[in-house]
C-alpha cells in the first residue's frame, strides 16, 4: 500500500460534480503526477486530500501513512506531515519570509531557514527579512512557499501546477529540488497539465471529467495524454490549437 | 535622578527597550512623570524648554537650523500609578533643514483610570527632516483614555514620517487627530498600528492636505480587532496643487463580536493632482490561513501570525 490511498472519491461544490470516481495509490519516496486537462477536477482532488475547508468528499477514502484521514482537519494533515503549495501562492503583508518559513519548520534555526531559501535559488541575505507579499514577483512567492514546505520535511508534499507563474531557470532549480525531496525521502504529488512537470514524475494518474482514465508509468502517461487529450478539442481546446 | 526616574527606566526595561540609552550623553532624552520632568539630556542642535504644568508638562523643542541630530532621540511619557491625568503639550519647530528622528514611549501599565491628553504643534522648516514614532505601553485593565492631537505644517521640502503603535496591553479608549498640511515638494508619511480586544475604542482621524505642487502624502492604518472591540477610522487626503501625489491604505482584521468602520476620503481639486485610496476590513484571509494550516500551524496561531504580519508593518 502506498504512503497515499484514494479511493473512489466523489465530491460536488455548488451541486455542480467535480469528481465523480477518483481513486490513486502514491507510493512512498516517489513523484507521482495527476494530469489533465483544465477542469479535469485535478486543484479538486489536491485540496480534498489536504482537506481545505469547503471540500468534503461526499463519498470514498482517503488513507496516508495508512490512516484514515477524510475526518481531519487541514491542519491536522499538515501536523500528520502532508502539506500543499498552491498554484497561487497567497500574500502575506508584513510577514516576513523568516517568520513564514518558520511556521512550519521542523528545524526553525538560522541555518536551516537559510538552506532552505538557497534551494530554490533565492539569496537568504536578500530575501529572509522581507514580507511575503506584492513587492515580491509571483515566481518568488511561488519559490519561497516550496521552500516553506522544504523546511517542514513532510512525507507528502503536494504540489499544484508548479510551472505557473515561474520563469525557465527557476523551473529547473525546482525540478532538481523535487528530485532532491524525493532522494530525502519526501513523497510529490504534482498536479499538472503541462507535459514538461509530468515528465519529472515517476508514475502518473491521468484524470479527465472527475474520472480516472489511465494509470501507469510517467512516461506512458505522457504519450497518451500527449496523444489523445492534448488534440482534444472538447477538453483540452486551447492545447489542440496549438499542436 | 529621582525614585520616580528610576521607576520610569524600570517600567521602559520592562517594556523590553534599552535603558541604557538613558545613560549615554551623546543620547538625547527627555523622562516625564505625570507632571515633572524626572530626567533629560540634550545635544547640540537641540532644545528642550520644558515648563511643569498642575496636570502636564509643555515643551519647546527646537531642533536648530541645519543641524542633524545624528542619534534618535528618546522621549518617555508615562503615568505610573492607576489613577491620574497626563497633559503633554508639545511645541516643535525643526528649523530649515534640520533632522530629526524621535522615539517617543507611553508607558501607563498599571493604568485603571488614567487619561493622556497630548496636544503638538509642529513646524518643519524647509528641507527639514522630522520622524516621530510613538509607541505605546498599556496594562491590562483598559482603564487608559489616549487622545493626542497634532497640527502639523511642512514646509517647502520638508519631511514627515510618524507611526503610533499600541500593541502591548488593552487600548482602552483612543482618540487620534492628526492634521498635516504640506507645501511645495513635501512629502508626509502617517501609520497607525493598532490591535484592539475586549471593549477598547479605537477612533483615528488623520487628515493631509497636499497644497503645494510635488506635495506627496500616505495614511495607512491597521487595526486589528476581538472580542468586542470597535474601531472608526477616518482618512482624508484633500490635493490642490498641481502633481501632487497621495495614497490613503486602511486595512483592518476584524474577529467574534469587533466592529470596524473606515472612511477613506480622497479631495482632489486639481487636473494634475493624483490621489488613491484603499481600505479593506475582514476575517482573516482564508488562502493565508490555510496556507500556515497546511504546514501543520492549529487555526488560532495562524491567525495570530497573520495579524502580527499585518500589525508589524513599519515605516520605510
Amino acid at each position: 500500500m502506498g504512503i497515499l490511498q484514494v479511493d473512489n472519491l466523489k465530491l460536488s461544490i455548488n451541486d455542480s460534480v467535480i469528481l465523480r470516481d477518483v481513486s490513486l495509490e502514491v507510493p512512498a519516496g516517489t513523484i507521482h503526477a495527476v494530469v489533465g486537462p483544465n477542469g479535469a477536477g485535478k486543484s479538486t482532488l489536491a485540496y480534498t486530500i489536504m482537506g481545505v475547508p469547503g471540500y468534503i468528499p461526499e463519498h470514498g477514502e482517503i488513507r496516508f501513512k495508512d490512516q484514515v484521514i477524510n475526518d481531519l482537519e487541514i491542519d491536522e494533515r499538515g501536523r500528520l506531515g502532508m502539506s500543499l503549495a498552491w498554484q497561487e501562492p497567497a500574500r502575506f503583508e508584513g510577514l516576513t519570509v523568516r517568520n513564514f518559513l518558520s511556521a512550519g519548520a521542523a528545524d526553525k534555526s538560522e541555518d536551516a531557514l537559510r538552506d532552505a531559501l538557497k534551494g530554490v535559488a533565492l539569496d537568504p541575505d536578500d530575501y529572509l527579512d522581507r514580507a511575503v507579499d506584492d513587492g515580491l514577483s509571483g515566481g518568488e512567492r511561488k519559490r519561497i512557499e516550496l521552500a516553506s514546505i522544504v523546511v517542514m520535511q513532510p512525507s507528502l508534499m503536494i504540489m499544484d501546477e508548479p510551472d505557473s507563474g515561474i520563469d525557465v531557470d527557476a523551473l529547473t532549480r525546482i525540478f532538481e529540488l523535487l528530485q532532491d525531496m524525493k532522494e530525502a525521502g519526501t513523497t510529490v504529488l504534482l498536479v499538472t497539465h503541462s507535459r514538461e512537470v509530468l515528465g519529472q514524475a515517476d508514475t502518473a494518474s491521468l484524470v479527465c471529467c472527475g474520472l480516472n482514465v489511465k494509470e501507469g508509468p510517467a512516461e506512458d502517461i505522457k504519450g497518451y495524454f500527449e496523444d489523445k487529450c492534448i488534440p482534444c478539442p472538447v477538453h483540452n481546446p486551447e492545447l489542440a490549437e496549438e499542436t | 535622578m529621582g525614585a520616580d526616574y528610576e521607576m520610569m527606566l524600570e517600567a521602559y526595561g520592562q517594556a523590553g527597550e534599552q535603558t541604557e540609552v538613558f545613560k549615554s550623553s551623546d543620547i538625547a532624552h527627555l523622562v516625564i512623570h505625570e507632571n515633572r520632568v524626572v530626567g533629560a539630556n540634550l545635544v547640540p542642535g537641540l532644545k528642550v524648554e520644558p515648563e511643569e504644568l498642575d496636570d502636564g508638562v509643555s515643551a519647546k523643542v527646537v531642533v536648530e537650523e541645519g543641524a542633524v541630530i545624528e542619534k534618535r532621540v528618546h522621549m518617555c511619557f508615562g503615568v505610573l500609578p492607576e489613577e491620574g491625568l497626563q497633559r503633554i503639550l508639545l511645541d516643535v519647530d525643526v528649523r530649515d533643514g534640520g533632522q530629526v528622528d524621535i522615539l517617543a514611549h507611553c508607558l501607563f501599565p498599571n493604568a485603571v483610570d488614567i487619561t493622556h491628553l497630548m496636544d503638538a504643534n509642529i513646524r518643519v522648516g524647509e528641507g527639514a527632516t522630522y520622524r516621530y514614532f510613538e509607541q505605546h505601553v498599556h496594562g491590562e485593565s483598559g482603564g487608559t483614555n489616549v487622545v493626542p492631537n497634532a497640527k502639523v505644517e511642512l514646509a517647502k521640502n520638508a519631511r514627515f514620517e510618524t507611526e503610533f503603535e499600541l500593541l502591548e496591553g488593552r487600548v482602552g479608549e483612543i482618540d487620534i487627530e492628526y492634521e498635516t498640511e504640506c507645501a511645495a515638494g513635501s512629502s508626509l508619511r502617517m501609520l497607525a498600528r493598532i490591535a484592539g480586544r475586549a471593549d477598547d475604542r479605537i477612533n483615528i482621524r488623520e487628515i493631509g492636505h497636499l497644497v503645494g505642487e510635488d506635495a506627496r502624502g500616505v495614511l495607512i492604518s491597521r487595526v486589528a480587532l476581538k472580542d468586542r472591540a470597535q474601531a472608526d477610522i477616518y482618512n482624508e487626503l484633500t490635493a490642490t496643487a498641481p502633481k501632487a501625489r497621495g495614497h490613503v491604505d486602511c486595512k483592518e482584521i476584524v474577529r467574534d463580536q469587533a466592529q470596524a468602520r473606515a472612511t477613506p476620503i480622497v479631495d482632489v481639486r486639481h487636473p494634475l493632482a493624483h490621489v488613491t485610496h484603499e481600505a479593506a476590513i475582514g476575517s482573516v484571509d482564508s488562502k493565508q490561513l490555510q496556507t500556515l494550516m497546511a504546514r501543520g500551524m492549529d487555526e488560532e496561531s495562524a491567525v495570530e501570525t497573520i495579524i502580527q504580519g499585518l500589525l508589524s508593518q513599519r515605516s520605510a
